[in-house]
């Protein structure tokens, strides 16, 4: 992937519509709030957000990075989890039919309210957080990955068969790789849902965090800073997204359907 | 020196068992080239995988070399329909991979399967990834990865199938160069009669439902084979005797 000038200005007529649309939009919002003068605690004006989210950074950062630990970890116990856990629907019938269940069982169960019996159970502590984390991101990865595991191509297992290929040897190397573009697609949902999950146990029991300055700012009525910790939640959700995307590009070129440098007859 | 001996199978379905394979006795000499042709259903790909050791038979048995084929042997190799390459391993990684998979891969093994691309016409693209490639290419590389095993019976299942009629035809003599310099036996399923006639010292006509072995056409055609032999009398009248053992007295008539 060598930057050229051609690849940069073909990359901003791409992104060029959706800068403008989001532009477009908070000029909009400025306009009502300004035009109607409503009052800032019930629907700030960008502009307004802007000032008071920057006037008081260092509380939002350091919020923000007590957010960030509890995705991250939340995350990496997804990742950590759910593809021992697919491999292991896979392996046997009796396993999936024990484990589906159990799976959705875990996904009907709203997560908010979980939450609070997680923390009187385990304390107040980060625990409770990641766990709720990890409940809300790891489906998507379970589902992703048994799906990815499954629709490798029947010929490919037969001709996995006829190298006498063991079922371990046909999940490592056959299965598992052709699973891969799954995988990231699971782990794109994940990386959003993660920050969701965060979020929801921070409402219920935290004394940092964004969700945590969500419900104080709110609490006084500060609604430009709540506005301002949407935002930046917002922010990260879509670099953590992007993250995957990227970390997908740089690791398995031949799954993103990104065309590898020399392409092309 | 393989020996297929009264086989029969049958397919568990929703509808009770279905007769694939009746009574199916064929034997396949070493370095022979058999084409297996008939319509869909006539069960010629289950008689491969059973060479192939993929499928058990429910009566009768295959043998190679006078043993029992009951799992797939190192002395077999397979070529698909579909090329099945990795889509994440470049073409001389697919290639060497059945051997790496078998923990056989040694020193020689990347030389070999380089030297083996370049009789495919593949050479300079041993580091491209399969979606790279034209379909022909793709095939000609899943045809490298079996004959890199060194196999003494290639079974291909309708190997040139998926390709265009043009690419069929360079491919079917590429694969006839190829073999004449190898002992090695094939056994090739086809829906093509001309490309069986082309190719076999042999066809074994299959008729369906369920599947037997209607007869079995010795090809007299010399060898090397060439395109021009198409218009001698004795590929004619091969040709014929196929189409009219496939169709049998409901030969279609165009107006």
């Amino acid at each position: 992937m060598r930057p050229s000038a051609a690849r940069i200005a073909a990359g901003l007529r791409e992104t060029a519509p959706g800068i403008a649309a989001v532009i477009l939009l908070l000029l909009i919002w400025e306009g009502i709030c300004r035009g109607f003068a409503i009052r800032p605690f019930l629907l700030p004006a960008p502009s307004l957000v802007f000032a008071q989210t920057l006037a008081a950074w260092p509380v939002v950062l350091k919020h923000a990075w007590a957010t960030l630990g509890t995705v991250l970890l939340g995350f990496a116990a997804s990742v950590a989890i759910s593809l021992p856990l697919a491999m292991l629907i896979v392996s046997s019938r009796a396993l999936a039919a024990a484990l589906y269940p159990l799976l959705v069982i875990t996904q009907s169960i709203p997560k908010v309210a979980l939450a609070p019996i997680l923390i009187v159970a385990l304390g107040a502590n980060e625990l409770p957080r990641v766990i709720v984390t990890f409940l809300v991101a790891f489906f998507p990865l379970v589902v992703g990955t048994v799906a990815g595991l499954m629709a490798t191509p029947p010929e490919l297992i037969e001709l996995g068969r006829a190298c006498r290929a063991g079922r371990l040897q046909e999940l490592l190397r056959i299965r598992l790789p052709f699973a891969i573009p799954f995988v990231f697609g699971g782990l794109k949902v994940a990386a959003a849902l993660a920050v969701v999950g965060a979020v929801v146990a921070e409402f219920v029991g935290a004394e940092a965090g964004l969700g945590y300055l969500i419900q104080t700012s709110m609490a006084f009525f500060k609604t430009p800073l709540a506005f301002g910790a949407v935002i930046v939640l917002a922010v990260m959700g879509i670099l953590l997204f992007q993250a995957v995307a990227l970390t997908e590009r740089l690791l398995f070129p031949w799954s993103s359907g990104a065309a590898p440098p020399g392409a092309g007859l | 020196m393989i020996r297929i001996d009264r086989i029969r199978k049958l397919f568990p379905t929703r509808e009770g068992e279905v007769e694939a394979l009746r009574d199916v006795s064929l034997h396949v000499a070493a370095g022979e080239f058999v084409a297996i042709v008939g319509a869909s259903g006539c069960g010629k790909s289950t008689l491969l995988r059973m060479i192939a050791g993929l499928i058990q038979p429910s009566s009768g048995q295959v043998l190679l070399d006078g043993s029992p084929v009951t799992a797939p042997r190192a002395e077999t190799a397979m070529v698909f329909q579909a090329a099945t390459l990795l889509p994440w391993a470049d073409v001389l990684r697919n290639v060497t991979f059945p051997l790496r998979l078998m923990k056989q891969a040694g020193a020689g093994t990347e030389a070999r399967a380089r030297a083996l691309l370049a009789t495919a016409g593949l050479t300079g693209f041993e580091r491209r990834l399969p979606r790279e490639l034209s379909g022909g290419m793709q095939q000609r590389v899943a045809i490298c990865r079996a004959l890199l095993q060194e196999p003494r019976v290639l079974l291909m299942d309708e190997p040139f199938g998926a390709l265009d009629a043009l690419t069929r035809e360079e491919m079917s003599l590429e694969l006839l160069r190829i073999w004449q310099g190898r002992e090695m036996a094939v056994v090739f399923v086809t829906h093509s009669i001309p490309e069986a006639v082309l190719l076999a010292d042999r066809v074994v006509v299959m008729s369906p439902r369920p599947g037997r072995v209607a007869e079995v056409i010795e090809i007299d055609l010399p060898r090397p084979r060439s395109f021009e032999q198409e218009a001698l009398p004795a590929f004619q009248a091969a040709a014929q005797r196929i189409r009219a053992l496939i169709y049998g007295g409901r030969l279609p008539r165009a107006a």
